[in-house]
């Protein structure tokens, strides 16, 4: 069944903007706390009792913190293609948030061609199964 | 007030893939404490069972479960879960049950039939719950132990055969283990030959999951004393701390650290030694050797730090000078490790203190660290849980 409109694999985690999508956080009103996933009601800081959260946009470029792969095809709820496609899975650190985000790595980006330090950006690419899920790719700035 | 409590006796059913019921591991691991102990079982006033969530609800009460087994006697019974640190957070309730007078000879006990193959969450479609969430946009638990591993491949400049030579020495320790499941001996172009699981680590790199059971009797000092086992090792610390808000690494099954906007990142792995030499009143220096949760090879070297044996980014050079071998300077894993035994949850971090035991006991045969006075574990699991014990002679 081919649908023109992509359901995301996640409602709610993302924007579907596909030039510069987000992910979607929260952000604490009293102690500026960003969080993702955005569902929270309580405040995590200890000393902070905020229970009040704005949904922001998190930043769509960030740092490679550490990477590798999927080289063998994970239980479910994964799907998957048969035969499996190992692919990439990057953490990464955002400057703003001061916080570290893992996500699969774009199709067709190997372990070999990511490094630590290496800066990424945000983007939105199908799963096996379809649906559109964020994924990390390699900035050009980073082609030799 | 000296907060210590003896270790009368301890026991274990050996670890495989057994497929039979976790009680028959409990109370063959039960007995075999008891006896060691020489404690008669009506004379247990208190059982702390570490839970497991794999088995229905005789798991989830699996301290009265096991006592049902025994034969019910009328002990006070508690269960306790907390991932991989269950057994640790049922040996912590014994022993202030002990240090409050409440009772004086206790049960710890653990014990676990693992499914076959990978873990994977509960079924259905939940996206409340993290674990389900992380499966399905494909983050499985190797991908955590190999983040780990490529950061200290690129922070410290360790290598892959560096995280083999901790697979090449466990394998060693545990070869001669009647209780581990895995007993052969491994080359590192054996470990270089396996299968790529999570770049950088392979299949002999990661842990598996196995059955198994520990136990331990654990009393009063003055306990000990009356029944002529005044020189029984003794749990000094029983820390069970949680992380401490803002996480600095990204942990299962999270997939994302908390933001250090407003507050300092802090390491999880680090906190859990820590408090435990500040309740021993001891320090990394007086170790005579380790019990760490090796869930992969890398993380090993991780746990060595956290330890505080050496500062960060030194682990690979000890093992690659032997210091963490039996023999060297300050053994870790002489059991053989997770690398030998696989993961049986509940018991893992008990089968821990058991080998302190034997080893401060100096009863551990091929594999006994020469002179060992203290012993200290290290073990981490699913949210914000993890422990670490001292024992001592």
């Amino acid at each position: 069944m081919d649908t023109p409109v992509k359901t995301p694999v996640l409602e709610g985690w993302f924007t579907l903007d596909e030039r510069e999508p987000h992910l979607l956080g929260a952000r604490c009103a009293a102690c500026g706390t960003y969080y993702f996933p955005k569902a929270i009601k309580f405040c995590r800081h200890p000393d902070c009792a905020g229970e009040s959260f704005e949904e922001v946009k998190l930043s769509r470029t960030g740092r490679i913190w550490s990477y590798t792969n999927a080289a063998y095809k994970p239980p479910e709820p994964y799907i998957s293609n048969d035969p499996f496609v190992p692919y990439g899975i990057a953490a990464v650190e955002l400057e703003q948030e001061r916080m570290i985000v893992l996500g699969q790595v774009a199709s067709g980006v190997g372990v070999e061609a990511l490094k630590v330090g290496m800066r990424v950006e945000l983007i939105l690419e199908p799963l096996d199964d379809g649906k559109l899920s964020w994924k990390w790719k390699p900035l050009p700035e980073n082609k030799p | 007030m000296n907060k210590d409590i003896a270790i009368l006796g301890v026991g274990m059913h050996p670890w495989g893939k057994w497929g039979r019921n976790f009680v028959e591991y409990g109370v063959v691991a039960a007995r075999a404490a008891l006896a060691d102990a020489g404690v008669n079982w009506r004379d247990v006033q208190f059982v702390s069972g570490a839970a497991t969530m794999r088995n229905g609800y005789p798991g989830y009460v699996a301290g009265a479960t096991f006592a049902q087994a025994l034969g019910w006697q009328g002990a006070q019974v508690n269960t306790s879960y907390a991932a991989c640190a269950s057994g640790s957070q049922a040996l912590a309730a014994a022993r202030s049950k002990i240090l409050s007078g409440e009772c004086e000879v206790a049960m710890v006990i653990g014990a676990d039939t693992t499914p076959k193959g990978f873990l994977a969450p509960q079924k259905g479609e939940r996206p409340d719950d993290p674990d389900w969430v992380r499966f399905r946009v494909g983050i499985t638990n190797p991908t955590y132990f190999a983040l780990y591993a490529r950061r200290r491949m690129a922070l410290y400049g360790d290598t892959q055969d560096d995280f083999a030579l901790v697979k090449v020495k466990n394998a060693e320790h545990g070869f001669d283990n009647p209780n581990a499941r895995y007993r052969k001996k491994f080359s590192a172009q054996d470990v270089a030959a396996s299968a790529m699981v999570a770049d950088p680590l392979r299949l002999m790199d990661i842990c598996a999951t196995s059955d198994g059971a520990a136990a331990l009797i654990v009393s009063s000092l003055d306990y000990a004393r009356r029944i002529g086992k005044k020189d029984a090792p003794r749990v000094a610390a029983v820390s069970t701390v949680t992380p401490t808000f803002a996480t600095d690494t990204v942990e299962m099954p999270d997939l994302a650290t908390d933001s250090a906007v407003a507050a300092e990142p802090q390491r999880f792995r680090a906190a859990l030694p820590r408090k435990a030499y500040e309740e021993a009143g001891i320090g990394p220096e007086d170790v005579s050797l380790a019990e760490v949760y090796d869930l992969s090879t890398a993380l090993e070297l991780d746990w060595m730090e956290d330890l505080q044996f050496c500062a960060r980014g030194e682990a690979a050079k000890l093992v690659r000078e032997g210091v963490t071998r039996i023999g060297g300077r300050l053994p870790v894993n002489p059991s053989g490790g997770l690398a030998c035994f696989g993961e049986a949850v509940p018991a893992q971090a008990l089968a821990q203190v058991c080998e302190l035991t034997w080893q401060l006991r100096g009863q551990s045969g091929s594999r006994q660290v020469q002179g060992a006075k203290v012993g200290i574990t290290a073990n981490q699991g699913l949210f914000g849980h993890g422990s670490s014990v001292i024992v001592k002679r």
